[in-house]
């Protein structure tokens, strides 16, 4: 170990007992710490990895997605299937499944039966193929009552669940139609699709944060550090624009599981609730599931004053 | 071209003599340039796990000093504006000193911006027709377009003057004039769009004030004449040009009026904040007493305040201002103290709380702290650099006839 890397795992060791009186401080001081102090542990499985992830020039001249011909597409899809396939031993296929015409995607969250079991959280990692660290679902707990976001908690650790007089309130990406981590994006890396649907195009990112800076709901996660996704819960059907594995120094987000919805099924976080909170469907047909709900319940969205307009609904059902 | 290719090799030349401190000054700025170095190759190996920044605080120390630099290099204008348009004497000897102080900045600027980057490679991202700039919707993009001017700007003007110079000949008002009346907007333009950069966004209530363009302006104005007092201090020692006491009264004289109304600025910010007494306040409450335990940044915000009320004084009563080493301090607790609150003041609360609520502080780690010193240090490297250059050609010691 070098002695940059002992002087910061030392600072940081600092920083977690000062914290340790506050319990939310401290929990998340001790996970940066640890990864921070992990860091050159890391490098040292990382260069098992490294050929995953060097510097490649096909990669450094490689277009941005909405300009890829066909048969670069298929180029580009090939060395990634090649690169993960060879990382992880496995048979990973990339695509890329377009829009279907007609179709706005909506999501809808009937909060009166969400017990905050954060099983969405878990087969969302697990479906995006995430490094342990980042989640794409946030379930925060808060106090009956209203829904003050400033109070909520989002690092509840209960047994069991719901806890008494307390709500739980998932937030994941809204799916904006007037998005402002689009606007932010100073190199169009990031864009929303026909279906309404926010991408990520990760070989184009440049890793400002500037649309994480931008966003009102957290929705977009950064790769500190080359994710490690654990070999034996790869998801190996991946597509270019969602779940597959993304690289040190991009940003990331939900697709409403782009590569599923588009082939007819239902977002792995919907699949996974065991309480029918969530309901996923086209806007865009008037005898949806979510089209029905928009018409006859009340619904709302999360900070409305912003203009953001979502595709993600909440209502008490 | 031949001249132009000597020109270059005499500069380069009498950039390796000097006296003993000159030497070791150079020689101790290269040691912190390597050390920023080492630490960036780190950043570069592992990634953002060797900052301390986060997914709830996506932005920090880089941030904090390229906000901060940007309005350094912005403050050239207050020395272009009265040589150009005023034709003051004694400022027009020192000129191209705040012009070549606003082309360190910038590099630094760059610097910060890029070491901020994911994947720094990737740059050319941005650059059409390969990549793709999201202009004119990204304010990011903004930026980075009216940097670059700003940039080329600073290069021809100093460029050309000093080549004119070198050659004995006139500088020809067609060459540069336009573009001195050019850089003189470009210079509000960069920091206005810095500030939109922050202030553009709803998601952050704390920089989504309609004052932040002027407050970053307004303090550049200050910090930036009192950068420069100090730099005329140290070039009466060191060098063989000498600044005129007017010139220095002169600066003086801007930050009475910049300083305080800085202060003022900032006292609107926080009524605004605290009498409306809205949600929205907590970003402010955390800058100043801290939130629920969380007080990592108020003691330094505090001290800025101090540092910036304190040296008000100074510069308001002539008196005061008068005693040299009394200004010399003053200068250097106003420019610490508005590189604190809007550096790591302006930009860290932001972050907290999250638009949803969480709490995470931040501060520098070791990675970070080296790489801001490495870009500081070239900074400040160029711009010895440039300044021994631009006072050997205009005193006469280096010019196309008298070889050295
Ligand atoms: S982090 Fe990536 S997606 Fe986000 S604004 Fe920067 S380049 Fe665009």
């Amino acid at each position: 170990m070098n002695l940059l890397a002992l002087l910061k795992s030392k600072l940081l060791a600092g920083r977690v007992n000062k914290a340790a009186p506050e319990l939310k401080l401290s929990r998340r001081s001790l996970l940066k710490g640890s990864l921070g102090g992990a860091a050159v542990a890391a490098a040292a499985s990382s260069t098992l990895t490294s050929k995953a992830t060097a510097f490649s020039w096909d990669q450094f001249f490689q277009k941005h997605y909405k300009e890829l011909t066909p048969e670069e597409k298929k180029k580009v899809f090939a060395r990634i299937e090649g690169e993960l396939s060879q990382k992880y031993k496995r048979k990973v296929t990339v695509d890329d499944p377009q829009p279907i015409e007609g179709t706005k995607f909506v999501y809808a969250l009937d909060l009166s039966k969400c017990n905050g079991n954060r099983r969405c959280v878990e087969a969302c990692v697990k479906e995006n193929n995430l490094d342990p660290s980042l989640a794409y679902i946030k379930v925060l707990e808060m106090d009956r009552g209203g829904l003050k976001l400033d109070a909520g908690d989002r690092y509840y650790d209960r047994a069991t669940v719901p806890a008494k007089d307390k709500i739980y309130l998932p937030v994941q990406c809204n799916q904006c139609d007037n998005p402002p981590c689009v606007k932010a994006c100073p190199v169009e890396a990031t864009w929303k699709e026909d279906d309404g649907i926010v991408v990520i195009d990760y070989d184009w990112c440049i890793g400002c944060r500037y649309c994480q800076v931008a966003c009102p709901y957290e929705a977009r996660h950064f790769n500190f550090k080359t994710p490690e996704v654990p070999a034996e819960r790869l998801n190996p059907n991946q597509s270019y624009l969602s779940n597959r594995i993304r690289q040190k120094g991009v940003m990331e987000k939900c697709t409403f599981c782009l590569h599923r919805t588009r082939k007819g099924q239902y977002p792995a976080c919907l699949e996974a609730c065991p309480t029918g909170a969530r309901k996923f469907g086209n806007i865009l047909d008037p005898d949806s599931e979510v089209s029905q709900i928009l018409k006859t319940k009340v619904v709302f969205v999360l900070k409305e004053e912003l203009n953001t307009i979502p595709s993600f609904y909440y209502y008490f059902g | 071209m031949r001249t132009y290719i000597r020109y270059w090799i005499e500069m380069l030349a009498c950039l390796g003599k000097g006296n003993r401190t000159y030497y070791l000054w150079m020689g101790f700025l290269s040691v912190l340039i390597l050390s920023g170095i080492y630490a960036y190759s780190h950043q570069l190996r592992f990634g953002f796990i060797v900052t301390n920044l986060s997914n709830q605080v996506s932005w920090g120390a880089y941030i904090a000093n390229f906000t901060f630099l940007v309005g350094v290099a912005a403050a050239a204008v207050l020395l272009v504006v009265p040589t150009y348009v005023y034709e003051r004497p004694e400022i027009k000897k020192v000129v191209i000193i705040g012009e070549l102080l606003a082309l360190a900045s910038i590099v630094m600027c760059l610097l910060f911006v890029t070491v901020d980057l994911g994947n720094p490679q990737r740059f050319i991202h941005m650059i059409p027709p390969f990549g793709k700039i999201n202009f004119p919707e990204s304010i990011l993009a903004w930026d980075v377009i009216v940097l670059t001017g700003y940039l080329l700007l600073n290069l021809h003007i100093p460029g050309y003057l000093l080549y004119q110079k070198y050659r004995n000949r006139p500088a020809s008002k067609r060459f540069y004039m336009p573009f001195v009346y050019v850089s003189m907007i470009w210079a509000i333009s960069i920091h206005t769009v810095t500030a939109f950069l922050f202030s553009g966004f709803g998601s952050r209530p704390f920089w989504n004030s309609a004052i932040l363009a002027p407050r970053f302006l307004i303090s550049a104005f200050a910090a930036g004449p009192a950068l420069i007092i100090i730099i005329f201090h140290f070039m009466n020692k060191l060098s063989s040009q000498k600044v005129e006491k007017s010139a220095t009264e002169f600066f003086s004289r801007i930050i009475a009026y910049t300083l305080p109304t800085n202060l003022f600025l900032f006292m609107c910010e926080l009524f605004k904040e605290f009498y409306s007494d809205t949600l929205h306040n907590l970003s402010a409450h955390y800058l100043l007493f801290g939130i629920h335990g969380h007080f990592m940044i108020a003691p330094y915000v505090w001290a800025a305040i101090v540092f910036q009320v304190s040296s008000s004084f100074v510069f308001i009563f002539p008196a005061f201002r008068r005693r040299h080493n009394l200004l010399l301090a003053a200068c250097g607790l106003a420019f610490l103290g508005i590189w604190i609150e809007k550096g790591m003041g302006l930009i860290v609360p932001g972050f907290l709380p999250t638009p949803l609520g969480d709490l995470v502080e931040y501060t520098p780690s070791l990675v970070e702290f080296f790489v801001c010193l490495g870009i500081w240090s070239v900074g400040a490297f160029l711009f010895t650099a440039f300044s021994k250059v631009a006072i050997a050609i205009n005193t006469g010691k280096l010019a196309k006839k008298n070889l050295p």
